[in-house]
């Protein structure tokens, strides 16, 4: 409500936002003011002051367990991102502040509000306007009217806060945890695909080029024919070794800090191709929408290649599974072994970090390694809509 | 001295660039253009018709893939043009995206970039791609080839002969290679071959390596 105002404070009235705040403002203050007025006639009522007492009693209690509802009801009205009700101890309480004692301001700001533009708008009709305010009281109410929308908007505004504050303190904080988590997960993904650049452009580039550089000078030894042996010969053989097993090492590296192939062509083709460097034997029984997220790509990477190194470090298995699918919204990754069984999170494996990395994304892993096998872990990873394809 | 080729190289590290440069001249290939992007290479190849492209994968602007689409656009446009593609990793899924798209008159080879190092192999691949033949990076190999069930019934010396076979190599140097008569090879590419159910001897290399990897990647 508030952040509609303060956004576009000049489209503001033509959206649906005044127009809720009102309903916001009314249901509150018409309330408040029947009961007010029903409490009023009932003690002031002919028919003596006990029945009459007793009666704006009931009154009272009946709408004190109305308000409460009320409250969560009109709420909703301004704060679009409010939960399902979750009626608290507080919501009664509030309710009734809230409704009955403060209901009246709700209608007095209404009325104030519209109440100016209306009555110019009506002062033709009154019998001592004069003929220029017959005419000019009209337009400058008609160009009021919409003026009412500010602070209409704002008192209500203020007032939903308020009742958010009161009614759901917890809301906005696990909202703010959830996004900061999201947002974490976003800069390690993004801050690893900056490393795998910088990795690639600058040493592994200059590695190869080392390489090529040393193949050339074993070359230019072998031409000058030196004696089979020779010192120089060996050495520069040893080096071009060397930087051959750096660049190797390098390799691997680089793909496991993020593998190009993931982010140009995709979660399958990348999972084909770490299952095609798999020591057990894998079987993919992939049907993926197209793209899915970036993050949900890594992630799900992250957990095949993990699981992949663990069946082929722990599980003793011949034969391995990898079936993805993606199912409202939610990408269900599971990873099957024939193996030996009994992987426990506490006892390390990289199990625990899986179920990190996977919670970090908003998902779930679940484990299922009875002594002496098979072993299936399932990772559930919500990713929004799939784009392009 | 091999027959010397026309050979234009897209390379966007400098330093790599004038030492593949540097090589390809000291085996007597003829370099009219070294570029180090897709759209200057794509230009090359139209002005100079060489007999081969050397390609890296990754080249600005982008910095992602577009040495393999700028060598699709050559293939299309000139079906003769052997193109051997450079990349610091290999991963079978592009290496088939580029075998998909060939043509069967022209050679294509995708070798890791470290390959260039290996001096007297890498002018080899240089060749044997200009000649017609398919290269392919013995590390895209040994993913092809990795835990496959019905390779598991190849004997270790039939399997080394599978992997060389796939890397594009004749039967002259697979025997070279092993150690073992031309004979001996002949044999052991007619049980693999009788073992994978595929086509008896193809009569060139070329469709043979075709099969073999269409056969792996299946």
């Amino acid at each position: 409500m508030l952040e509609a105002l303060a956004h576009g404070p000049l489209r503001y009235p033509l959206t649906a936002w005044p127009w809720r705040a009102a309903g916001f403002l009314l249901a509150g203050g018409v309330f408040a003011a029947a009961v007010y007025v029903g409490v009023g006639a009932l003690l002031t009522a002919p028919f003596g002051p006990v029945t009459g007492a007793v009666c704006a009693a009931l009154v009272v209690v009946f709408a004190a367990a109305l308000a409460g509802p009320l409250e969560w009801w009109r709420l909703r009205l301004v704060d679009h991102d409010l939960a399902r009700p979750r009626p608290n101890r507080w919501t009664h309480g509030y309710g009734i502040v809230s409704v009955l004692a403060v209901g009246w301001a709700d209608l007095a700001v209404v009325l104030v509000a519209l109440g100016i533009p209306g009555l110019l708008l009506l002062s033709p009709f009154q019998p001592t306007a004069a003929a220029w305010q017959t005419v000019a009281g009209p337009v400058a109410g008609a160009l009021l009217l919409p003026v009412a929308a500010y602070p209409i908007g704002a008192w209500a505004g203020v007032r939903g806060v308020v009742a958010r504050a009161v009614l759901a303190p917890g809301d906005r904080e696990l909202h703010e945890v959830e996004r900061s988590r999201a947002r974490l997960v976003d800069a390690f993904d993004s801050e690893r695909r900056r490393i795998e650049r910088d990795l690639h452009d600058g040493a592994q580039q200059r590695l190869v080029a080392l390489n090529v550089k040393l193949g050339l000078a074993s070359l230019d030894l072998a031409a000058l024919g030196l004696p089979q042996g020779n010192v120089a010969v060996r050495e520069v053989g040893e080096a071009h070794a060397l930087a051959k097993e750096a660049l190797a090492e390098l390799r691997e590296l680089i793909r496991g800090v993020h593998p190009q192939v993931l982010s140009e062509r995709g979660l399958h083709a990348a999972v084909r191709d770490v299952a095609g460097r798999s020591t057990v034997p894998a079987e993919l029984d992939l049907d993926l929408p197209g793209r899915l997220p970036a993050a949900v790509e890594a992630t799900a990477y992250f957990v095949v290649s993990e699981c992949l190194a663990n069946v082929a470090r722990h599980s003793g298995a011949t034969h391995c599974r990898i079936r993805a699918r993606v199912h409202a919204r939610v990408l269900r990754l599971e990873v099957e072994d024939d193996g030996t069984g009994g992987a426990e999170p506490a006892r390390g494996s990289g199990l625990t970090g899986l179920a990190d990395r996977i919670a970090a994304a908003d998902g779930r892993m679940l484990l299922s390694s009875p002594q002496g096998g098979p072993t299936l872990l399932r990772a559930e990873i919500p990713c929004g809509n799939p784009s392009g394809s | 001295m091999r027959q010397p080729l026309r050979i234009v190289i897209a390379e966007d590290s400098v330093l790599l660039r004038e030492g593949v440069v540097q090589l390809l001249r000291r085996f007597g290939h003829e370099v009219p253009a070294a570029v180090g992007d897709g759209p200057s290479l794509l230009a090359a190849a139209r002005e100079h018709r060489p007999d081969l492209a050397v390609v890296d994968v990754r080249m600005p602007p982008d910095h992602t893939d577009e040495g393999l689409r700028a060598a699709r656009v050559l293939q299309a446009e000139q079906p003769d043009l052997a193109l051997l593609v450079l990349s610091q990793y290999v991963e079978q899924t592009f290496a088939e995206e580029l075998l998909a798209a060939r043509d069967s008159r022209a050679g294509t080879g995708y070798l890791l970039k470290e390959r260039i190092g290996d001096v007297e192999e890498f002018t080899d691949a240089v060749a044997r791609v200009a000649a017609g033949a398919t290269v392919v990076d013995p590390e895209v190999v040994r993913q092809l080839l990795a835990g496959k069930g019905p390779l598991e019934r190849l004997t270790p010396r039939e399997r080394e002969v599978l992997g060389l076979m796939a890397e594009g190599r004749s039967n002259a140097a697979v025997a070279r290679r092993l150690v073992v008569t031309e004979a001996a090879v002949a044999k052991h590419i007619a049980g693999i071959l009788l073992k994978l159910d595929l086509p008896p001897e193809a009569p060139d290399d070329n469709r043979r390596v075709l099969a073999v990897l269409t056969y792996l990647r299946g």
